[in-house]
């Protein structure tokens, strides 16, 4: 089996579908710095190339006025044990221009991994970017993920970013997002991980509220068993009219598990709003208890409310 | 008509409180068992109790379940035995849809999942299967709605004991009425009911009522009685000689 048959293999076992010979889907497959799989479509451009060891440059445009009929497959990841993944991201979404690109990231048999993700990210007016990004980590908790993303939203333009880790172990992760929000532009950050043993979580997500109405929403809701750890900081500024926005933290924690969320909330203009909600604790008891008297124990009612909790 | 529940002189106190002060009674299967009193009196205290809930233990007394002591048993474990409550405020579940809340009860019995079975308990709650089994069981169904999907999955559980806290309280008339239509389809299909209510409309579904004043049953009998004596001497609760010349009497 080839490279590039092992990373589809390792994608779909992550749950992603077979898409690769959709000659109708575009896709990308990088496994460390060997670009595996390249695939383009009408509107939109997918460049790829090695700039050094382990580093692959990516640039993604969707040009001016195209909406990408099917989400646009990217699949990152590092097949050995060890390994070393830096990807240098760079998305363009011109005037009115519309793509949802599926991101999985795949390190299955990981045990000392290293993924680097730096993007750079503009939408054009009335352009809308909707990004899903998905990992599969394997279980022995060896990955590190470094991901860093400067987004630009003009006007009118909207930004969707969903990340999910729900399976496998976590390792290290640490995520910086950062936002700028033009008016009418609309802003969503939405986070689901669970993490176990001693895995570690560091999420910032901000996001500026710079124009007339504009509107953001980050969430993040993260379980955390065993004696992971995780620190989220969420960060909402508005400085115009009409501009609203809310923070919603929600961090379920059981064992020696240790949560914190950090909300950030700063408004500098009268007609502007931004409210914010952080949960921590364990499992609700009246929740718990209702399930057991339906016959489950406590163990499989906790992991119907957690999972519930991330799938929400 | 064999005894399904048994309750023998149970005591709880939480802190300082003393809560249930030797409560005596028994169920029947097929029989609907109405508790009523005032409020803090002790009603869903028991219902806790009976169910095995944390922090609701008795420090006196035995609960028996078809001749078997139950007072030890987890809650799930008492579920699995065939008790089940349904609470006053039934609790909601971010990112759970109602066709995953009402297989779980199918699920640990062993049963079979067939989508068949819960869209006849949902048409039996009145509720529409094709717009509710992918809705969450969360903030957006309205009370009436979530008492009413707790009843569905209560059918597919098919229970011998169920305890109903206060299934009338905070629900409309329709979902009032379909409350007490599953309360005659639980007592014909031979699970005994304890129905906690302080409603004189839930009463008229009972078969026996007690009165509960102060963590002891002060009176037990036709729930029309307990309802008239309820409504003359406990009404406000200002009349305490006559109740305890009443009760001595």
């Amino acid at each position: 089996m080839n490279d590039y048959e092992m990373m589809v293999d390792a994608y779909k076992e992550a749950g992603g579908d077979d898409i690769f010979s959709d000659s109708e889907v575009a896709h990308v497959v990088l496994e460390r710095d060997k670009i595996l799989g390249m695939h383009a479509v009408e509107g939109l451009e997918v460049e790829a190339e090695k700039v050094e060891v382990n580093k692959v440059k990516v640039k993604v445009t969707v040009r001016d006025g195209y909406q990408i009929k099917n989400p646009v497959h990217m699949c990152f990841g590092v097949l050995p044990k060890e390994g070393k993944q830096i990807i240098d991201m760079n998305v363009e979404i011109q005037k009115n221009a519309q793509v949802e690109v599926r991101a999985d990231c795949v390190f299955p048999n990981a045990v000392k991994v290293e993924h680097i993700m730096d993007a750079v990210i503009n939408i054009g007016e009335g352009g809308s970017y909707i990004y899903k990004e998905h990992h599969f980590h394997g279980d022995s908790g060896g990955v590190e993920v470094i991901a860093r993303s400067d987004i630009n939203v003009e006007a009118h333009g909207k930004l969707v970013t969903k990340f999910d880790l729900l399976k496998g172990r976590v390792g290290k992760i640490d995520f910086d997002y950062e936002a700028e929000i033009a008016e009418h532009g609309t802003v969503e950050m939405l986070a689901r991980i669970s993490g176990q043993k001693d895995d570690l979580v560091k999420i910032r997500e901000a996001a500026h509220l710079n124009g007339e109405s504009a509107r953001g929403v980050l969430d993040s809701k993260i379980a955390l068993k065993d004696q992971a750890e995780a620190e989220i900081y969420n960060e909402l500024t508005a400085d115009a009219a009409g501009a609203m926005g809310h923070v919603d933290c929600t961090e379920i924690i059981k064992d020696q598990a240790v949560a914190r969320a950090i909300p950030i909330v700063d408004v500098r203009h009268p007609e502007a709003k931004v409210t914010h909600e952080a949960a921590i604790g364990s499992v609700d008891s009246t929740q718990l208890q209702t399930l057991m008297a339906r016959g489950l124990d406590e163990e499989e009612a906790s992991e119907v409310i957690i999972q519930g909790l991330l799938n929400d | 008509m064999s005894k399904l529940l048994e309750v023998k002189d149970l005591h709880l106190k939480i802190e300082d409180a003393v809560i249930l002060k030797g409560m005596e009674f028994s169920l029947e299967k097929g029989e609907v068992f109405a508790l009523i009193g005032p409020n803090g009196c002790g009603k869903s205290t028991l219902a806790y109790s009976l169910m095995g809930i944390n922090n609701y233990h008795p420090q006196q007394g035995e609960m028996i379940f078809k001749g078997e002591k139950i007072n030890e048993l987890a809650i799930n474990e008492r579920a699995k035995k065939g008790i089940t409550l349904a609470w006053q405020e039934p609790a909601r579940y971010q990112g759970v849809t109602v066709r995953e809340f009402l297989s779980l009860g199918l699920k640990s019995k062993g049963e079979e999942v067939a989508e068949e079975k819960l869209k006849s308990a949902l048409n039996k709650v009145a509720i529409n299967p094709y717009q509710y089994l992918d809705r969450y069981v969360d903030k957006s169904l309205s009370g009436g709605e979530r008492k009413r999907i707790e009843l569905a999955s209560l059918i597919l559980m098919h229970p011998e004991l169920i305890i109903l806290d206060e299934p009338d309280s905070g629900v409309d008339v329709v979902a009032l009425n379909n409350i007490a239509e599953m309360i005659n389809y639980f007592k014909e299909s031979g699970s005994g009911i304890l129905l906690i209510t302080h409603s004189e409309e839930m009463l008229k579904y009972a078969d026996r009522a007690a009165l509960i004043c102060e963590g002891e049953i002060i009176r037990q009998g036709d729930p029309s009685d307990i309802s008239e004596y309820f409504k003359s001497f406990c009404g406000p609760c200002v009349k305490e000689e006559e109740c305890e010349t009443e009760v001595a009497s």
